[in-house]
């Protein structure tokens, strides 16, 4: 214990140097948890029908990683190795559940929709893999950046999706109107969108869509990047 | 009877887990290489589904509700207690199975504990409770659900397999190919969406 305190005195501990800012950008695109380490796509694909479903479900589990690293790390020194799998469900399990409560209390229709999602941020392997991976080895301050980095680099696979299904799978964006025909263009002629034309692709709207969606981004990303190109 | 076997059957097939609510997709992504392992989880899952989903319906009707035990509405503790069920119902299946059955711990044994954190197993849970089934139904949901999960698993990963002989661009190769072939079977299985589960 004694050399712990003695490291802790010598670098302050909230530090945000080039390495701390490494852990907060790394994971929204070279190291992405949805992308590359394929962590996370459970419930990521479910809530990506509508831009501000994807947006809150981005948030939350954003808050979720991070503070859940953050309690992981101050206790890791505290939990027995055999069953650290349970203490850690039990901390985010009592997350999500703050994280629940306050959408029921505060945007009742998005927590309507979003039904069981919410629930299943726990079982969310960004979640469980950053802990295992990061917060048990690492100090507090550090988890709670690599948890807000990973959260985040979830969150913009998630809107960028969303943004896709939404445009083209309804035609609107934060349930606005953009493009294709609107039900009210036979009774107001001023609220045509734009490309009125275009007839809205029912299909990106339903499942298999996500993942035609998210193969693409895949490829896209790896085009670009040919190092995560996968070799097998 | 026939309620029953209508909700295994919409939970199997027209509501398959995998494919159309996205539940379990971690490990059904990186257990699916090759047909061998995917048969062995799938078989967990239905499995362990068998086992939690009966035990969190009456934990969550007999502990949890106002008319449990406690005549207090704990249903705020839904998330927590569910998970820890299952947990703790997977690590003592897991140490069953290891002393009664050697042969079955072998082919299971190292895919119980990745299934705890399969949102597949806690997703079900939340189901049952959102559709406010009863005991029995929510058996039947429960086996039919891991029926669907493992059918799905099984098929993409004999398609994976076959996948390996051809030439997909690099950078899609892996992942990004287990993406877009899930998204082509789940375009198969809405197919079978025009079936009336009433008729059986």
């Amino acid at each position: 214990m004694a050399d712990i305190i003695e490291i802790t005195e010598k670098e302050p501990a909230i530090a945000f140097g080039k390495e701390e800012k490494k852990l907060l950008t790394d994971p929204i695109n070279e190291n992405n948890p949805i992308t590359v380490q394929v962590l996370g796509v459970c419930s990521a694909l479910a809530v990506t029908t509508l831009l501000n479903k994807a947006i809150v479900m981005g948030i939350a589990v954003m808050l979720v990683t991070a503070f859940s690293n953050l309690f992981t790390s101050l206790l890791r020194n505290y939990i027995p190795k055999q069953i650290r799998m349970i203490v850690q469900l039990v901390i985010i399990a009592f997350l999500v559940t703050v994280v629940e409560l306050f959408l029921k209390a505060y945007n009742y229709p998005i927590w309507k929709e979003l039904s069981v999602f919410i629930g299943l941020i726990i079982t969310n392997c960004i979640v469980m893999g950053r802990l295992e991976a990061f917060a048990m080895a690492n100090k507090p301050w550090r988890s709670f950046l690599d948890g807000l980095g990973n959260g985040f680099g979830y969150a913009v696979i998630l809107v960028i999706v969303a943004f896709i299904r939404e445009l083209f799978g309804k035609g609107s964006l934060f349930n606005y109107k953009i493009i294709g025909p609107t039900a009210e263009y036979a009774l107001n002629t001023s609220q045509i969108g734009w490309l009125h034309w275009y007839v809205p692709n029912n299909l990106m709207i339903l499942a298999p869509a996500a993942m035609f969606v998210l193969g693409v981004l895949i490829w896209l990303q790896r085009t670009k990047y040919k190092k995560l190109v996968d070799i097998s | 009877m026939g309620d029953l076997l209508n909700i295994f059957i919409k939970s199997a097939f027209i509501e398959n887990m995998a494919l159309s609510y996205f539940l379990g997709m971690c490990s059904f992504l990186a257990v699916s290489k090759s047909v061998k392992t995917a048969l062995g989880l799938g078989v967990a899952v239905i499995f362990v589904l068998g086992l939690t989903i009966p035990m969190n319906w009456l934990i969550d009707h007999y502990l949890l509700g106002e008319t449990g035990l406690f005549k207090l509405d704990l249903t705020f503790l839904r998330f927590i207690i569910f998970i820890s069920t299952i947990a703790a119902l997977v690590q003592l299946v897991e140490m069953v199975v290891e002393k009664f059955s050697p042969s079955l711990y072998n082919s299971l044994g190292i895919f119980l504990p990745l299934i705890t954190v399969n949102c597949a197993i806690l997703g079900a849970s939340l189901f049952m409770i959102t559709k406010e089934y009863n005991f029995s139904q929510s058996v039947s949901f429960g086996l039919g659900g891991g029926f669907g999960w493992a059918l799905a698993i099984v098929a993409i990963a004999a398609i994976r397999e076959k996948m390996s002989y051809s030439n997909v661009p690099a950078p899609l190769r892996g992942l990004g190919m287990a993406f877009i072939l899930t998204g082509l079977m789940g375009m198969a299985f809405m197919g079978l969406m025009g079936i009336d589960p009433a008729a059986f």
